[in-house]
């Protein structure tokens, strides 16, 4: 029920999106640009005799498709099996994320990762707690991208374990949470009604 | 064979004596003694030229008279004329993640692949052809792997199109700091333009089966960062590109080798290098780069999110900073104009600090979604001034100033600094970034 709630609302953005891009990508499209080379719609003219398929490539297995597919959606889907918890998580931190993002998340030298600052008009001090919306993108981004010189190590527990910990320290759950499959994808992220649509059209209205 | 004064054998005269074989390409090897630059080389070996020789075979800079030596001969790759130096601009404080284009070096509007403006968020992956590989997968008929092989048998087409990084400009947006002393490549070196080669996404898409209910595609390369965007499937439809070309050649591996996805007139990031996977999807990921990245606060206490089109904009790229204009007279102010919303339709320059405007010139044909070079002819009466230009796009959307911006966005925001820009031509002329005049 929860899960159909939020489709919904990722449903509803996705078709605000699409209307608001269809100026733009009309316009990329080129309606009136040279006939020879542009179809009508914006896209590309294949030539009259090109059949329906070519059966370029191969097919891909279920198992191929699973070895590939890292992605984590904001409904959870993608997520692996594992859980982790905040004290666990710490010693992840302490371990892999130091360096870069300092001792308490705050002092870089990259991303700061802690922010607890709330903003009026301007988010002061961006960090997962103030300018974060979705709990899964950590671990979509954790899982594909850190840590920087070892990407793709760290297992599904410890990938949890830290973003409880990061969770924890961005003042969002509480010192006994346990991050998993179940449990991530419903916390509720301060910044996550932040977010509008892209309302830039063109024409004489500067936005 | 002219006379040699009598003299043991000089340099010139072995030229002399040995062109034949070299142009026979004989004496490939000595091929680099052909390379007479002044500096390098001395014009004889162990001799003082008779003054006649040296009438003859140089000229006031010191170096040989081209007419007077015979030439290099073939290369299986060229380089640049000696002295012809562009290079990209890396910023030092960091380990440098961006390389920026030298505007202010050229002249058309394609970017030489090599001086192609680089923004990478793991670095530049190094990849064989033969073993990258495209997953196609998620709500369609048959997921699919497209090896490259696969992908360069599919018919092709080749476009023109700027990519530009959403943060381009964004060193001369804030009004308590408006420096003078940066150049247009620092500004605004994260665009180029490039012809691109590949098959349209659509085709292929064709070739899987995008099922009913698909809104939304995740492209996602295969550096270390797995950078991965969300993209309407309305755009991967229409003029989206599997690009595998680049001014004629294998795209640079800066720029995404050997595949990248191109969405013509959208910010730089979402056209994913090093393309690995599509996931057709009902939904965006709501990856980072689309959350806490690049989006653009607003000052009221929202955050723009799939700012995914570039706005109009115009850049002057001569004269700039740190030109100096030797005297008054006939100048010709150059600069390049673009717009993620199809084509540009004028360009006006201002040479009074935007007090009257006049058009520039559009060197045709001006391309959808691709640089335009506008031009403007100026006779300078040596007295200071600021000079601007302004972009207009077939929408209508006319280059905004940054007061205008500032009132739209906010004074903070992250991206999209699409403003007029200013350069100050002083009365000795020199010329510095001007905008810090005006605001």
């Amino acid at each position: 029920m929860m899960r159909s709630a939020r489709k919904l609302v990722a449903l509803g953005l996705a078709a605000g999106l699409v209307a608001g891009c269809g100026g733009g990508a009309d316009a990329g499209g080129g309606q009136d640009a040279d006939a020879s080379a542009v179809a009508a719609g914006g896209g590309y003219t294949l030539p009259q005799d090109a059949p329906q398929r070519f059966s370029f490539g191969t097919e891909a297995s279920q198992a191929r498709v699973a070895l590939w597919d890292i992605d984590v959606k904001p409904d959870g889907e993608g997520l692996p099996d594992g859980s982790g918890s905040v004290e666990e998580g710490e010693q992840v931190y302490m371990t892999q994320c130091i360096a870069c993002h300092g001792l308490t998340g705050t002092e870089g030298p990259y991303d700061r990762l802690v922010a607890t600052d709330p903003w009026e008009q301007w988010p002061v001090n961006r960090g997962i707690g103030n300018y974060w919306p979705y709990a899964t993108t950590l671990y979509d981004y954790i899982r594909r991208a850190m840590p920087q010189l070892t990407p793709g190590s760290l297992t599904a527990d410890e990938t949890y374990a830290v973003i409880a910990y990061l969770l924890y320290r961005n003042e969002i759950v509480a010192e006994d949470a346990i991050m998993s499959r179940e449990t991530l994808p419903a916390v509720q992220m301060p910044a996550r009604g932040r977010f509008v649509v892209d309302d830039r059209t063109g024409g004489p209205t500067i936005r | 064979m002219p006379p040699i004064d009598g003299s043991p054998l000089s340099r010139r005269a072995w030229l002399t004596t040995t062109s034949g074989l070299i142009a026979a390409g004989l004496l490939k090897t000595q091929a680099d003694a052909l390379r007479l630059d002044a500096s390098e080389a001395p014009l004889d070996v162990g001799q003082t030229p008779s003054p006649a020789q040296t009438a003859q075979a140089t000229r006031s800079t010191g170096r040989p008279d081209p007419m007077k030596v015979p030439g290099r001969i073939v290369s299986e790759v060229g380089s640049r004329a000696p002295g012809e130096r562009p290079t990209r601009y890396l910023r030092a404080e960091e380990l440098s993640s961006s390389s920026r284009s030298p505007l202010q070096d050229f002249h058309g509007i394609i970017t030489p692949s090599d001086l192609h403006f680089e923004r990478h968020h793991a670095g530049v992956p190094d990849i064989r052809l033969e073993d990258h590989e495209l997953l196609i997968h998620g709500m369609v008929d048959r997921p699919m792997v497209f090896r490259m092989a696969d992908l360069m048998r599919y018919p092709s087409i080749s476009r023109i199109h700027f990519i530009e990084c959403s943060g381009n400009g964004g060193g001369i947006y804030s009004r308590d700091r408006m420096p003078t002393d940066i150049t247009v490549q620092q500004i605004d070196g994260l665009i180029s333009t490039s012809e691109w080669t590949g098959v349209p996404l659509a085709w292929v898409l064709r070739e899987v089966g995008v099922r009913s209910g698909a809104s939304w595609l995740l492209a996602e390369g295969s550096d270390a960062a797995g950078l991965s965007r969300s993209v309407p499937i309305e755009k991967g439809m229409d003029d989206a590109l599997l690009a595998y070309g680049q001014n004629g050649e294998a795209i640079r591996p800066e720029q995404g080798y050997p595949l990248r996805l191109m969405l013509p007139g959208w910010e730089g990031n979402t056209q994913v290098k090093w393309l690995r996977r599509i996931e057709v999807t009902d939904r965006p990921t709501m990856t980072r780069e689309e959350t806490s990245k690049y989006t653009d606060p607003l000052g009221d206490g929202t955050a723009r999110q799939f700012s995914f089109v570039m706005d109009a904009k115009s850049v002057i790229t001569f004269p700039s900073y740190p030109y100096v204009l030797p005297d008054r007279g006939w100048w010709e102010i150059k600069g390049l104009a673009w717009t993620g919303r199809g084509r540009i339709t004028r360009v006006e320059v201002s040479t009074d600090g935007g007090r009257r405007w006049v058009d520039a010139e559009l060197q045709q044909p001006v391309l959808p979604l691709a640089t335009v070079r506008f031009r403007h002819l100026w006779n300078w009466d040596g007295r200071e001034t600021v000079i601007l230009s302004r972009a207009t796009d077939e929408t209508g959307y006319v280059q905004p100033t940054v007061h205008e911006l500032w009132e739209a966005r906010g004074e903070r925001t992250s991206y999209h600094q699409n403003h007029q820009r200013a350069w100050r031509v002083a009365g000795d002329g020199a010329v510095t970034f001007g905008l810090g005049e005006l605001v």
